[in-house]
């Protein structure tokens, strides 16, 4: 097997840029930054809408609540998943989701099968007033009719590759890397 | 992108904690710690065995097992059916074998067995396809029930390493007993039981625990307690003068907790005799966490559920 070929699209400095504007679009959309609920899906994408909610605290001046969502058990795909995935915590305010603004943050979309899986476990905790969705990166190559409202960056991918999303948190860095695979 | 994955998993059946690893008994244990959390949920369901269909064949009495079963089965998404002795072909003299192979004729996917005869369970597991969760197999092994009663001792204890255990009372007839040695050990606690003579199995020595013959040197010793139902429908056989007797000897009353030289924490199974084997105001008193085993017992069967249910080994997970 040819080693696969990773190339970095974004270094830190365009992510923080990216999730600035996706902090202002948010803010845009949602209309009244104190209703929002940033709740992001385990696991990058909870440390994406941390990230999110400190820039809008620091550009709007207020507190944005958060929540996580672990979508393993919504999945579709049982049948075809071998050793099991660790399953993560699901967390919501203890106000609940009830007639609030919540944007759903991922790293990245790609099939949007997550991101349905994500709006099932919400439906389960209650019904927003509203539910945007934002991620850092679109990748394309959707197989629902589901789209982003807030994009970070769009991304061609060749086929057979994958983009990697990286944050201090889990990965100690910061950035986006294109992994294709090899010739 | 590719999500971290439990290594190693279990296999295709849950028969005892005594061939579980370490690190399989503890990713059960982490993974109903996240469970527990289900059952908090205005909807106390996910969809993930939407479509599974499990068994519960329970050919012995049980409420408190069956119904936790049921509720876990329920809050993953399965459907479910109950089956017991009474009134099934069991009766008409049907084997246990060919009970399980009708069952999966109808497509199933797992069946939880309760049964009088110890090795019942890996028996039928030997023999079928479905995946097999013993849920008690006569004296051998009832492993959901160590597999709670360890989460309960790690939710207020932390790492049960180097904790002083003491299982008491009928350990002789007692299948938790066996499943919580198993596993307290193999999680690297130190295990003593705690009981008359008469009421221990002749390979005690051989199980690598303690024994203490006075409770007041058990609970000198102890950091956590176990305390067995004594199981009255046996004591007909002569194991015990009386039960006025045993309490008196080896009860866990208020006043012997309270001369602890430390904080006890006081498990039961149940169900109780309640001031046979422990009294009342142990029972409800502060040092005991019996209702929070029930509550643990539903997260524990629904990460087991979990754990064993699934197809083939390939890597999954998309954006």
């Amino acid at each position: 097997m040819p080693e696969p070929q990773r190339r970095p699209i974004m270094d830190a400095q365009a992510v923080e840029g990216a999730l600035g504007r996706m902090a202002d679009d948010v803010v845009r959309l949602a209309g009244d930054a104190r209703d929002l609920v940033l709740v992001g899906i385990h696991r990058r994408g909870v440390q994406l809408a941390g990230r999110l909610s400190d820039i809008i605290e620091d550009r709007h001046g207020a507190g944005v609540a958060t929540g996580s969502l672990d979508i393993t058990l919504y999945r579709d795909d049982l049948m075809v998943v071998g050793p099991r995935p660790v399953v993560g915590q699901t967390r919501l305010p203890a106000g609940g989701i009830d007639d609030r603004m919540i944007c759903v943050v991922d790293d990245v979309l790609y099939t949007g099968r997550t991101v349905r899986a994500a709006l099932d476990e919400l439906a389960d905790f209650g019904r927003p007033k509203r539910t945007l969705l934002a991620v850092l990166i679109d990748r394309g190559g959707r197989e629902l009719p589901i789209q982003a409202d807030v994009v970070g960056e769009r991304v061609e991918v060749p086929e057979g590759g994958r983009v990697e999303v990286m944050v201090p948190e889990i990965d100690g860095t910061l950035g986006v890397d294109l992994v294709e695979a090899g010739a | 992108m590719a999500q971290e994955l439990v290594n190693p998993v279990l296999g295709k059946d849950l028969i005892g904690l005594e061939e579980l690893t370490r690190e399989q008994i503890t990713a059960i244990l982490d993974t109903a710690e996240t469970f527990k959390e289900i059952s908090e949920r205005p909807v106390r369901k996910v969809p993930y065995l939407r479509g599974r269909t499990v068994v519960n064949a329970f050919f012995e009495n049980s409420t408190r097992t069956r119904v936790s079963f049921e509720f876990a089965e329920k809050r993953m998404g399965a459907d479910t059916v109950s089956i017991s002795t009474t009134g099934s072909s069991v009766q008409k003299g049907e084997t246990l074998v060919d009970t399980a192979r009708n069952l999966e004729a109808m497509r199933i996917d797992m069946v939880v067995i309760r049964h009088a005869s110890s090795g019942a369970a890996r028996f039928l597991a030997e023999r079928i396809e479905s995946s097999v969760i013993n849920a008690g197999d006569g004296k051998h092994e009832h492993p959901t029930q160590g597999l709670l009663d360890l989460l309960t001792i790690r939710d207020h204890r932390g790492p049960l390493e180097g904790l002083k255990v003491c299982i008491c009372g009928d350990v002789l007839h007692s299948r938790v007993a066996r499943s919580n040695i198993h596993g307290l050990k193999r999680l690297g606690a130190e295990v003593a039981v705690c009981g008359p003579m008469t009421l221990m199995p002749p390979d005690v020595g051989d199980l690598g625990v303690r024994w203490f013959n006075r409770i007041e040197a058990a609970i000198e010793w102890a950091d956590v307690l176990n305390v067995l139902r004594l199981q009255l429908e046996r004591m007909k056989a002569g194991f015990i003068p009386s039960l006025r007797e045993y309490n008196r000897v080896f009860g866990v009353t208020r006043a012997r907790v309270e001369a602890a030289p430390r904080d006890l924490l006081i498990l039961h199974p149940g169900p109780m005799n309640r001031g046979v084997e422990i009294d009342s105001d142990v029972a409800d008193g502060p040092h005991s966490v019996i209702l929070q085993q029930v509550t643990n017992g539903v997260a524990v069967r629904m990460a087991v559920l979990y754990l064993l249910s699934g197809g083939p080994a390939t890597e999954g997970g998309d954006a």
